[in-house]
């Protein structure tokens, strides 16, 4: 059906193409077995560079945003959640983190490069550095600052889907346990510890699901806030692909490094499946 | 989801104790002070500056401005006139309007299948479909790029909104069908014996009584099709029929970056789902927790 024409048939269609090599039109003029992935992985500098210490490319970069998205966005959300529910103006708090959901990338995106900006009396961050005599750094225009600038701009948009799912799963863990606790002389830390956390477990893993699939995907934000520079430093996978297809004309090497992409979900999908096999056999 | 609010009544505490309470309770208050501040400045410095004159946005930091009120809408009208932001604004209303109904339709009818429809392999063809939930759009954006070259929609807007279209119902199935499925069986199976036709059940019973999970799923394809940088670029390879999303980088690349243009084009690339969002808040939060919880 519709599916099976916009999606699997190009599924397919990608794999075979990462076979092969393309003209300028996106045409297959020549099959060249595993060469691309070949390359990607050994020869291509910008996608991933072993030679280098510590290693850089495209592919690393990539590492760094899976590790600290997941883990900033996860721990502030739960953090939030948890101090939130504790106080009057919880709605409100939840609605000032949530609202960067709405709206797209690219508007975070100008936001932080606004925040960002190099000139002290322009970008927030760098005035807040240097009211405490410290000296304005170019945030994304650094090689070593570039990626954490960028992360953390997207930490803040991803956050409240984070906090909103586990401040759900909290409402839910039953007020008589937690009361029960605290008769017995636990106190919150002990609380959050033995009883909020265990209980959170499964929705911080489906949250954490959402991050990992998201933060492979990773794309809008780059553009617009760096064009993957400078010089390349800001690069990841999702933007490699897009650069190497339709700025450099290689659909071919394009192709494979979207299965690349493709390889590195297929877990996560596997996992997602296999829990709603788990979920179909309680329901 | 059940977010059901659990109120338990506590004795009413004295005045010493409430005093107690907020003290032990002032590191928490600051923490969640210092997070409003840093999730609310960002977005709130942007607007001002918005609204600035721009020799001033220039010549000093937009939170002097807020002693000194100058404020102006020029801005908003430059970008709008100058930049194309208009023609931009309409454009991404034409793109996101049929990408939301053509899933939304064809998602429900399926949906309605999988829940009370029974044919073979109907759970395994479900069960792929969910896994298609995932597929990388990069997967399909040079097959897609070439069919639609070949049928000629690469250059107007039947590109774009197939293949929204089709990156969007694996999850618009997945959503209604698990919604329909909790639908009470006494009453399709009443309409049945009624003798009542698949789509007369469809439309008269299951419609009327899905309206949240349909709403759910319409807002959060026009927000993620309204928000969509990269199969726009792909797709919408016409620059008069560009989204909003671009042209803002088109901006940037045009006229360097001129933070009066690019704050006011943000935020009127910020107004519609802003305005969805606080209009239609329940629906928005349930349509995006479904999207990953259930």
């Amino acid at each position: 059906m519709f599916l099976g024409l916009f999606v699997v048939w190009p599924l397919i269609y990608t794999i075979t193409l990462s076979f092969a090599d393309t003209n300028a039109k996106l045409k297959i003029v020549d099959w060249v077995g595993f060469e691309n992935y070949k390359t990607l992985f050994t020869e291509d500098k910008e996608f991933l560079d072993l030679d280098a210490f510590p290693p850089t490319g495209a592919f690393i970069n990539n590492l760094k945003w899976v590790v600290l998205y997941t883990s900033l966005s996860l721990g502030l959300g739960l953090l939030i959640a948890v101090l939130a529910a504790r106080v009057r103006y919880e709605s409100m708090i939840k609605a000032v983190v949530f609202i960067p959901m709405a709206i797209s990338a690219t508007a975070v995106a100008i936001i932080w490069k606004f925040v960002y900006d190099p000139d002290p009396d322009i970008g927030s961050l760098n005035a807040l550095i240097t009211a405490f005599g410290g000296e304005p750094k170019a945030w994304y225009g650094r090689a070593d600052l570039v990626n954490y600038a960028l992360i953390w701009a997207y930490v803040w948009a991803s956050t409240g889907f984070a906090m909103v799912v586990l401040s759900a799963a909290l409402k839910g863990i039953s007020e008589e346990v937690i009361e029960a606790a605290r008769t017995d002389g636990a106190s919150d830390w002990d609380i959050f510890r033995r009883i909020q956390l265990p209980l959170l477990s499964l929705p911080i893993s489906v949250v954490a699901v959402w991050l990992l699939i998201n933060v492979i995907k990773v794309f809008d934000i780059i553009y617009v806030l760096t064009g993957g520079g400078p010089g390349g430093a800001s690069e990841v996978i999702a933007f490699s692909m897009y650069d190497e297809t339709f700025t450099n004309g290689e659909a071919g090497y394009g192709a494979a490094i979207a299965v690349v992409m493709l390889l590195l979900i297929i877990p996560i999908m596997a996992f997602n499946i296999r829990r709603f096999r788990s979920e179909r056999v309680v329901s | 989801m059940a977010t059901a609010e659990v109120t338990v009544q506590r004795p009413a505490r004295s005045a010493s104790e409430r005093m107690v309470g907020f003290l032990t309770k002032t590191p928490v208050h600051i923490t969640l002070l210092v997070i409003a501040f840093i999730w609310l400045v960002p977005t709130f410095g942007l607007a001002i500056t918005s609204v600035r004159v721009p020799a001033d946005i220039t010549g000093s930091s937009w939170w002097s401005s807020l002693l000194d009120w100058r404020y102006t809408l020029n801005n908003y009208d430059a970008v709008l006139s100058r930049a194309n932001m208009d023609r931009s604004f309409v454009n991404s209303l034409i793109i996101t309007i049929p990408s939301t109904l053509i899933p939304l339709t064809i998602a429900a009818l399926a949906a309605y299948a999988f829940s009370w429809i029974n044919f073979p392999f109907r759970d395994t063809i479900f069960l792929l479909i969910v896994a298609l939930m995932v597929v990388p759009i990069q997967m399909a954006l040079v097959p897609l790029l070439r069919l639609f070259r070949d049928m000629g929609i690469a250059n107007n807007y039947g590109g774009i909104w197939l293949a929204h279209s089709g990156f969007g119902l694996p999850l618009g199935i997945f959503l209604l069908r698990n919604f329909f499925i909790t639908l009470p069986r006494d009453l399709i199976e009443a309409a049945r014996v009624d003798g009542a036709s698949n789509l007369k059940i469809f439309l008269r019973v299951v419609l009327p009584l899905s309206v949240p999970a349909l709403a759910s799923y319409a807002i959060f394809q026009f927000l993620w099709v309204w928000n969509d940088l990269l199969m726009a670029l792909v797709f919408v390879q016409n620059s008069d029929l560009w989204p909003m999303t671009i042209r803002i980088n088109q901006i940037q690349s045009q006229f360097g970056i001129e933070w009066h243009l690019l704050s006011a084009g943000a935020f009127l690339l910020m107004a519609v789902p802003l305005i969805v969002f606080f209009a239609l808040q329940r629906y928005f939060v349930q349509g995006l927790l479904a999207g990953s919880v259930k």
